[in-house]
């Protein structure tokens, strides 16, 4: 760069040799800046961040509605009209109805279940790097932001439940004792969102385009996952095929969590529409996701921040 | 350097540190979509060739900050300053060399964190909690920050959304926040700058407060006069290269004569 600077530099220090710098920091006891803390640390990190990421999703929820004249409304209103549409398209136009006892709660509890996977996965995908302002700005363990992004959707999806369970009295279902487990199985799908956030939010730092791939994935993993339609009805129909695609599409971590919460829920769905070990299956994929995504996002965590 | 600062503890030092920003989508191509699918299919070849642009913010820079000092971080506009004081914050990762700290350098900002539909209130929760601090300590410090902003000077405006700030209160209720945390070594970026002459009076004497309590200063500014008033040494950085290192009078003397003023 010599030739654009004409002013020789006067007093222009001469820095140690590399090696004596390497030293002195070690014999100060210095550690190397922006280095991925050890496994445990950054748990520690993080549970201690905790009120942040609570802070921020609650931040984040509110402001989504803040310029709105019905304001928080909102929160409650937009999945009802979702609701609605999809009773339109699927149960009148379509008739997948057909066979499924209780068919609008079937279907307004899959929508909202479905719902919280989806947006917690997409919100995820841009964590780091729809975020970098921030990243770049202050110091905190990185997964506090796709974990409070999952957060945000798992408040989004309690003001949906509200929802639901209005329309569940409306309709003059009776409250059992089986609503009681909506709390573990929403407590399984929130670790298995949260995981798999975590993988998004570091492949999507390293390559943003996945941003945009990302909702025709997730619209196949939901035709798939019998969010509108009963996958055994479906497969009754169809005798021809083999058991095991049965098996496999009741085992998706989404089919699962979407079954078990209308099996909570919904009188006339009952224990047998559940492939076996449900609940085994369950938390195998929240503990998969939950520990391997997060496992995965903070092996990268020191390279979050370059553009 | 003076000589007298080898027996001293340092606190931050920097061996060889070169940053690069990769860019995508520039260059040849112009991010057009031949570009682009030559990106994906070559993707270890040369970055040149798949319109991969680097921008080498900082080149081979090495120094090292002592306990008690306060470093000013001077240079035209695009010489790295900020690019090099984010990484040693250890927010950017650097290319080649390393950055050693003692502690958890902070840059003095929560721009990032705060949300301009959020009230002024709830945005003091949330960059005190951004910054690390517990709940408790931002319930202690509330008040504080409220007070020193002067946000409420002209009426209750802590309660409002942000956005209806004007800029000058957004800017005072940001640098109210960052400054309410002690910091080991603090990192200002330009955060002088801010607000009416009552409230960059009032912002210098807490910077003042700040120093005394953090170990190592850091501070970036155009304002050679602020340079002068606060620091004792200073780093002159020229297109990512470290110019200059020394006392403050000698470094600024150049620069001011390279500048041409």
């Amino acid at each position: 760069m010599s030739q654009a600077l004409h002013t020789p530099p006067t007093t222009a220090p001469v820095p140690p040799p590399e090696t004596d710098l390497a030293a002195l920091a070690a014999r100060h006891g210095l550690a190397v800046s922006g280095a991925r803390p050890s496994l445990p640390q950054y748990v520690r990190e993080l549970w201690a961040r905790r009120h942040f990421i609570g802070a921020f999703s609650t931040a984040k929820l509110t402001a989504q509605y803040s310029q709105a004249k019905l304001g928080q409304v909102w929160q409650v209103l937009t999945p009802l009209l979702n609701a609605a549409v999809y009773y339109f398209i699927f149960g009148k136009l379509m008739g997948t109805s057909r066979g499924v006892p209780d068919y609008i709660p079937f279907l307004v509890t899959g929508v909202f279940v479905w719902t919280f996977t989806q947006s917690s996965i997409m919100a995820g995908t841009r964590a780091i790097s729809g975020n970098l302002g921030l990243v770049r700005a202050l110091h905190f363990p990185r997964a506090a932001l796709p974990i409070s992004f999952a957060m945000q959707q798992l408040q989004q999806l309690l003001f949906s439940m509200v929802a639901l369970v209005v329309i569940l009295l409306c309709l003059g279902m009776p409250i059992t004792a089986s609503w009681a487990l909506t709390v573990p199985a929403l407590v399984l799908q929130s670790v298995f969102n949260a995981g798999v956030a975590m993988i998004m939010a570091r492949m999507g730092a390293k390559t943003p385009d996945i941003a945009q791939l990302m909702p025709f994935v997730l619209r196949t993993w939901m035709y798939a996952s019998g969010v509108m339609f009963s996958i055994s009805h479906m497969m009754a129909k169809h005798t021809d095929t083999p058991s095991w695609v049965t098996s496999a599409l009741q085992a998706n971590p989404a089919a699962v969590y979407i079954d078990l919460m209308r099996f909570a829920l919904i009188d006339s769905f009952r224990g047998d529409q559940l492939p076996p070990h449900v609940w085994a299956i369950a938390t195998g994929w929240a503990l998969l996701a939950g520990v391997g995504g997060f496992i995965y996002f903070w092996k990268a965590e020191e390279t979050y921040g370059r553009g | 350097m003076a000589d007298n600062t080898s027996e001293n503890i340092p606190t931050v030092i920097a061996d060889g540190v070169d940053i690069v920003y990769r860019v995508n989508g520039t260059g040849a191509g112009r991010g057009s979509a031949t570009a682009a699918l030559n990106r994906i299919l070559r993707r270890k070849q040369t970055e040149k060739a798949a319109g991969v642009r680097k921008v080498h913010a900082v080149k081979k820079v090495s120094f090292v900050a002592y306990k008690g000092e306060a470093i000013g971080l001077i240079g035209t506009n695009g010489s790295g300053k900020s690019t090099l004081l984010k990484a040693v914050a250890g927010l950017l990762p650097v290319e080649n060399g390393r950055i050693y700290t003692d502690g958890q350098p902070s840059l003095l900002g929560v721009n990032a964190a705060l949300m301009n539909d959020l009230t002024g209130e709830r945005n003091v929760h949330l960059g005190g909690l951004a910054m690390g601090m517990s709940r408790e300590q931002v319930k202690e410090r509330y008040q504080e920050i409220v007070d020193f902003s002067g946000i409420n000077e002209k009426g209750d405006f802590i309660t409002l959304p942000m956005r209806t700030y004007s800029s000058g209160m957004a800017a005072r209720l940001r640098f109210s926040i960052a400054a309410a945390k002690d910091h080991d070594v603090l990192l200002i970026d330009e955060a002088l700058a801010t607000g009416d002459r009552s409230f960059q009076k009032r912002s210098e004497a807490r910077i003042r407060e700040l120093r005394k309590h953090a170990g190592t200063v850091f501070l970036v500014s155009h304002n050679n006069k602020s340079i002068r008033d606060t620091c004792d040494r200073v780093l002159w950085l020229e297109r990512g290269e470290l110019r200059m290192d020394g006392p403050t009078n000698d470094v600024l003397k150049e620069y001011e004569a390279f500048t041409g003023r």
